[in-house]
C-alpha cells in the first residue's frame, strides 16, 4: 500500500506504518503526529529519536525499554502519545509498531 | 584435548548436545552440558495441563535420557561465566572452555510486576508458564464456579507468543464443554495493539474473538495488581477488574547472565541474528530463549537454530568464516479451541500467510486457517518432541530455513471458516 504524507507517496501498510525507514523525514513525522492529534514539541523528539535508535540496533520496544531510557517516564510517555504510547509513538517515528507473531 | 561446554540442558542446549557429539572428532573434543535440574520439562504441554487435556507425566521426564553417551552431563549449579578467562565457576568447581554454548532459556519473572506476587498469587491469580503454575491452575479450574477471567501478558518478549491466546481460545471451549461458558466472561489483556498485530493474521482470524465471545483490551501495560480490589491497574490508570487472573509476567533470561555481565536489561545475551555468535565474545555461542534475536521464543525456533548453530560450530572450530545463514524462521501450532489448530510457518522478514504446508498444493497442513488435522499436528507433537526433536534428528520436509513453496503470498486474506 502507499500513501501521501507531506507530498511524498510512502510505502505503508494497511494501518498506516512506514515500512522504509529510509523514507522517513521530520516533515512526515509532523504529519502523521497531527493526524493522531498531536503536536510535536522537544521533548516527543527525543523520543522519537530514540525509539529509532532502539529499531536500528534490533531492540524489542517496550514500555519497560522507556522507563530504563533515561529520556522519559511512563507517565510522561502516555501524557506524550495517548491512547497506546507505544502504537502512535512508533508510527510517528517511522518504525513498525510492537508485534507479536500473528 | 578442547573442551565444548553447553550451559543449560532445556530444548536447545539438549539438541545441541545431540547434534555435536556426533559431529565433533572425539578425540580432539570433550563436551560437557550443565544443568541443576533433574527433570526435562515438555513446556507447551503447560498450556494443556490447566485443562486436565495432560497429565502431569506426559510433560516431564527425566532430562538424563536425552543427554547422548560421549558427552558428560553435570548436574551443578552454574555461578559464573568468566568470558574473559574461557571460564565457567560452578558450585565446586570450575570448567574451562574453548568454545561455549549458552542455552539458559528465559523464565517468568513475577516480581517484576508490582503486587503480582501478593496475597493472591496461586489463589486467584496463576502462570501457566511454569509446571507449578499450570498444576495450581488446572486445580483451581476444576472448582472454580465463574466469573471474570482475565488472561494477561505483561511486556513482550515472552516465550511461544501466542500461547496467552491459545489458552483463552481453550478456556472457552473448556467452559462451554463444563456447561458453564455464561457464567464466565473472558477478557484478554495485552500490551500489543490487537490480539493479532500483522495485518493478514488480524484478517483471518478475527473472527475467533467474536465467535468466541472473548472481550478484548489492547495497550494495556501494566502498572500494578491492587489484592484489595481484586484489579490490574496500568500507568494510563485503566483498571480491569478480575476474578480470576492467568498472567504470563515479564520474561528474562537466567539470572547466571546477569551476574555473569553478559545481558541486556532483560538478562537476554546480545546475539548476531544469522549466525548465533555473541554479539560481545566470538567463542561464545548462544541458542534458544536465551538470546536477545528477534525471533519467536520457541522450541521450533530453537530446532532450526540448532541446525545452523551446529554447522557454525564445525565452521569455528577448523578456524573457517561462520555462516550468516538462520533467518528466523518459526513454525507453531496454535490451538484454537474446540479439537482444532492453525498452522504458522515465518521468519524474521515474512509475516504468516496462506497456503499448505509442507508440500504446495497437497499439504496436508493448512497455514493460517483452522482445521482438526492442525490440532492433531499439536498433539502429535509431544512425541515428535521426545523422540525426534531433542535427539537432533531432523523432522522430514522441514527445513531450517523457511520455504516459499505452496505459500500465498499475493493473495489477500479473507474471513476464512471452516
Amino acid at each position: 500500500m502507499d500513501m501521501n504524507i507531506a507530498g511524498i507517496r510512502l510505502d505503508v501498510t494497511e494501518d498506516g506504518y512506514l515500512t522504509d525507514l529510509s523514507q522517513w523525514n521530520k516533515e512526515i513525522a509532523v504529519e502523521i503526529a497531527k493526524k493522531e492529534g498531536i503536536e510535536l514539541t522537544d521533548k516527543h523528539w527525543e523520543v522519537i529519536n530514540w525509539i529509532q535508535e532502539q529499531v536500528k540496533n534490533d531492540v524489542a520496544l517496550s514500555v519497560r525499554g522507556i522507563k530504563k531510557s533515561g529520556v522519559i517516564d511512563i507517565k510522561q510517555f502516555y501524557e506524550l502519545f495517548p491512547g497506546g504510547p507505544l502504537k502512535v509513538s512508533t508510527k510517528i517515528a517511522g518504525v513498525p509498531k510492537p508485534k507479536s507473531c500473528i | 584435548m578442547k573442551n565444548l561446554v553447553i550451559l543449560g540442558a532445556g530444548t536447545a542446549g539438549t539438541m545441541m548436545a545431540n547434534h555435536l557429539v556426533s559431529k565433533l572428532p572425539k578425540k580432539e573434543w570433550q563436551i560437557s552440558i550443565v544443568d541443576q535440574y533433574k527433570t526435562h520439562y515438555y513446556q507447551p504441554g503447560f498450556l494443556f495441563l490447566p485443562f486436565d487435556t495432560y497429565t502431569e507425566k506426559q510433560v516431564k521426564k527425566e532430562g538424563k535420557k536425552f543427554i547422548p553417551k560421549g558427552v558428560k552431563y553435570i548436574q551443578k549449579k552454574i555461578e559464573k561465566i568468566v568470558a574473559e578467562e574461557n571460564k565457567v565457576k560452578l558450585e565446586d568447581e570450575s570448567l574451562d572452555y574453548d568454545i561455549l554454548i549458552i542455552a539458559t532459556g528465559s523464565k517468568i519473572a513475577p516480581d517484576e510486576t508490582e503486587g503480582l506476587l501478593g496475597p493472591l498469587w496461586r489463589k486467584d491469580i496463576f502462570d501457566f508458564y511454569t509446571f507449578e503454575g499450570a498444576l495450581a491452575l488446572r486445580n483451581k479450574l476444576r472448582e472454580w464456579e465463574g466469573g471474570k477471567l482475565v488472561v494477561h501478558l505483561t511486556e513482550m518478549p515472552i516465550k511461544c507468543p501466542v500461547a496467552p491466546l491459545e489458552f483463552t481460545f481453550l478456556a472457552d471451549s473448556y467452559f462451554r464443554k463444563k456447561g458453564m461458558r455464561e457464567k464466565v466472561e473472558i477478557t484478554y489483556v495485552t500490551p500489543l495493539s490487537g490480539a493479532f498485530t500483522k495485518p493478514t493474521c488480524t484478517k483471518a482470524l478475527n473472527y475467533l474473538l467474536e465467535e468466541k465471545g472473548i472481550k478484548i483490551e489492547t495497550d494495556f501495560a501494566i502498572m500494578e495488581v491492587d489484592n484489595d480490589k481484586k484489579e490490574i491497574v496500568d500507568y494510563a490508570e485503566k483498571t480491569i477488574p478480575f476474578d480470576l487472573l492467568v498472567t504470563v509476567p515479564t520474561n528474562m533470561g537466567d539470572e547466571v547472565i546477569e551476574r555473569s555481565g553478559l545481558g541486556d536489561d532483560l538478562n537476554f545475551v546480545p546475539t548476531h541474528k544469522h549466525s548465533l555468535q555473541s554479539k560481545e565474545h566470538e567463542n561464545i555461542f548462544v541458542i534458544g530463549d536465551a538470546t536477545d534475536v528477534p525471533a519467536s521464543k520457541a522450541g521450533s525456533v530453537a530446532h532450526f537454530q540448532a541446525e545452523t548453530l551446529t554447522d557454525n560450530i564445525i565452521l569455528y572450530s577448523k578456524g573457517y568464516n561462520l555462516k550468516e545463514e538462520f533467518d528466523g524462521h518459526a513454525n507453531c501450532f496454535i490451538e484454537t479451541g474446540n479439537n482444532k489448530a492453525l498452522l504458522i510457518d515465518f521468519n524474521y522478514d515474512n509475516e504468516p500467510v496462506h497456503g499448505t504446508f509442507p508440500f504446495a498444493k497437497i499439504g496436508p497442513l493448512k497455514l493460517l486457517k483452522e482445521s482438526v488435522l492442525n490440532h492433531w499436528g499439536k498433539l502429535a507433537f509431544r512425541w515428535i518432541y521426545w523422540n525426534m526433536l531433542l535427539k537432533g534428528i531432523a523432522i522430514p520436509f522441514v527445513s531450517r530455513n523457511m520455504s516459499f513453496k505452496g505459500k500465498k503470498f499475493d493473495i489477500k486474506a479473507e474471513r476464512q471458516h471452516v
